[in-house]
């Protein structure tokens, strides 16, 4: 079988940190594989190596059977790429961006011409076409970003945290603009920092950490090990948090733990509605008072608490601190 | 080949575009190199009183030089904001001529720096400079100068690639020109430097750039011939340039070639 995009044992140092060991990648043809991590864990660098923008110390990687390194130049003929920052020429307009990058396809100028007007159209662009990209908002630069990374229509992608910074609605406008892609039969390597972007649009999903894979498996397989949803209660008063846990733990709810300044305990729940009014009476019983009581989905968080034992390593950044608002 | 020449000619038009739209591009070239003159034409040139040179036609050539070499800045910053706003990776991940992004970008910035002497010529005719040449030596004055602020802009290309942020490349930009633009000829004859510290001088590029200039423009010139190099500042100049250009171009092809946005 001829795998879209494969890779054994790649690594990659800068000056004496290995910001990537040994990774080995398989991507059928047509699908899409998201790899999720926090930052720092090697996911830019695996897509900078895939792109040809860096040399692998050691260990290969083929994009459609063409060697990265031996072959570069027809492997960039075969891959888009939207990389972690949006790459827009701010002064341009969206439509000269598009063109811009069509030419140096070699599209030839109908084709080029025809594929942006497309594009723009697709990705809901054509009102602000004429406008400097400087004046689109982070929704529309990210869509701008995406639609040149399609417009040679290469049959491998590679998505480098396509929606973070991004809020709640512009989120979801990309993920059905990659699901359509992927309907497509494009092949996708996307990263992520979100467990449920992964869930929602890979077939398969690598966790790397530290420049290793910790996990590797469907999304099914890993949310197994994860768990559902999560229920976190905010206590007003950190020294009840330890009873608190416990207490749930007795009433069967599962195993809490505590974090975040010692106030919130934080509970998988798996059982729907009565787990969560099993918790509610759990608590009750304990009598501590109760500040904040939210049910979440699990996060990239959770998933290194149940490969690991602990969280993710050094979050430095939050990446919904700088979401944005739909235009 | 005639790939570079259309990637090349795609780029240029969007550092045109740039040029256009961006109202500080055409500050630098137009507000720095007449504020330049005006000062030194006025300011120094009143102070300045040197036996048997004419300040007002002499300090035009050592501002030409001057603005020429600051467009490297303007070049750095440049490259660092494609480097850092993820352009570069997209433009690498393409395929595409390599050289036609520099291409495009050193040569738009050369356009730039062409307005740059129209703008000083225009000014310095204002105010007394003129040229008493021939039509075909004031043009092969001018191209020098070109010549000179092409391999500036390629310097820049290179500093923005090997530092990568905008700051850094303005700083070291200032410290890499500084001894360059004041151990030479461009401002003030060198007779009155010390014995060594004038051979020094005279070897530097500058100088011999800008007395070449001034031979070729017919502006007072003070270089009396002490030495190889005051004697004959066209072939010092070419050569220094051609060497410089020679260095430079495929180291910054080199870096381009590996540069990624951190
Ligand atoms: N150009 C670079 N020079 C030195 N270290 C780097 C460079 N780029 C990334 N790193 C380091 O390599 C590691 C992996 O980085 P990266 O691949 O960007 O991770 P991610 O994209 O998952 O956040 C990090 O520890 C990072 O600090
Ligand atoms: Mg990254």
């Amino acid at each position: 079988m001829e795998y879209a995009i494969e890779t054994h044992d790649l690594s990659k140092s800068y000056e004496r940190h290995k910001a990537l060991d040994g990774l080995g990648l398989a991507v059928p043809p047509g699908t899409v594989l998201g790899l999720l991590g926090p930052n720092g864990s090697g996911k830019t660098t695996t897509v900078r190596l895939l792109t040809t923008l860096l040399r692998p110390d050691s260990g290969s990687c083929r994009i459609v059977g063409l060697d990265v390194v031996k072959q570069a130049k027809e492997v960039r003929r075969n891959i888009g790429l939207a990389g972690q920052y949006a790459a827009v020429d701010e002064r341009l307009t969206g439509l000269e961006n598009l063109r811009l990058i069509g030419t140096l396809y070699h599209l030839g100028r109908r084709e080029a011409h025809r594929r942006t007007d497309d594009l723009l159209e697709r990705f809901g662009l054509t009102d602000v076409a004429d406008r400097q990209a400087k004046t689109y908002s982070g929704g529309m630069r990210r869509r701008l970003d995406l639609a040149a990374s399609l417009l040679a229509d290469p049959p491998v992608v590679f998505l480098d945290e396509p929606t973070t910074g991004l809020d709640l609605i512009n989120r979801i406008a990309m993920w059905e603009l990659v699901r359509e892609q992927t309907a497509r039969g494009t092949t996708v390597l996307l990263t992520t920092q979100y467990l449920e972007e992964a869930d929602q649009l890979a077939d398969r999903i690598v966790v790397l950490k530290n420049g290793r894979t910790i996990a590797d498996g469907t999304p099914d397989e890993l949310k197994v090990g994860v768990g559902g949803q999560r229920l976190e209660v905010t206590l007003a008063d950190p020294a009840r948090a330890q009873d608190a846990a416990r207490a749930l733990r007795e009433w069967g709810v599962g195993t809490a733990t505590v974090g975040e300044g010692g106030r919130r305990v934080t509970v998988p729940v798996d059982g729907g509605i009565d787990a969560v009014a099993t918790a509610v009476t759990a608590l009750k019983g304990e009598g501590a008072h109760i500040v904040d009581f939210s049910l979440r989905k699990p996060s990239l968080d959770d998933v290194f608490l149940s490969l690991t034992g602990h969280g993710t390593p050094a979050r430095d950044s939050q990446p919904d601190a700088e979401a944005e608002h739909a235009a | 080949m005639s790939e570079v020449i259309v990637d090349g000619v795609a780029l240029i038009g969007r550092h045109i575009k740039h040029i256009r739209r961006v109202p500080q591009k055409l500050l630098s070239v137009t507000v720095m190199p007449v504020t330049m003159v005006l000062a030194f034409g006025y300011i120094l040139g009143s102070a300045m009183d040197v036996p048997g040179v004419e300040y007002r036609e002499y300090f035009m050539a050592g501002v030409f030089a001057q603005v020429m070499v600051a467009g490297m800045t303007t070049t750095g910053v440049g490259v660092c904001e494609d480097l850092n706003n993820g352009l570069v990776d997209r433009f690498r991940s393409l395929p595409m001529s390599r050289s036609a992004v520099l291409i495009g970008r050193t040569v738009s910035d050369l356009l730039l720096s062409a307005i740059a002497c129209v703008v000083m010529s225009v000014v310095g005719f204002a105010i007394g400079w003129r040229i008493h040449g021939g039509f075909w030596s004031a043009l092969a004055g001018f191209g020098l100068v070109l010549l000179l602020g092409f391999v500036a802009i390629w310097g820049g290309a290179l500093l923005g690639l090997v530092l990568r942020n905008a700051e850094a490349v303005g700083s070291l930009g200032f410290v890499i020109v500084m001894p360059f633009m004041f151990l030479s000829s461009a401002f003030i004859p060198l007779d009155g430097l010390p014995g060594w510290l004038r051979a020094v001088a005279q070897w530097n590029p500058l100088t011999a750039v800008t007395d070449q200039c001034r031979r070729l423009w017919g502006n007072s010139t003070t270089a009396h011939g002490d030495g190889f190099a005051a004697a004959h500042p066209g072939l010092v100049s070419l050569v220094a340039l051609a060497v410089l250009f020679v260095v430079i171009v495929p180291a910054t092809v080199r870096s381009f070639g590996k540069a990624t946005a951190r």
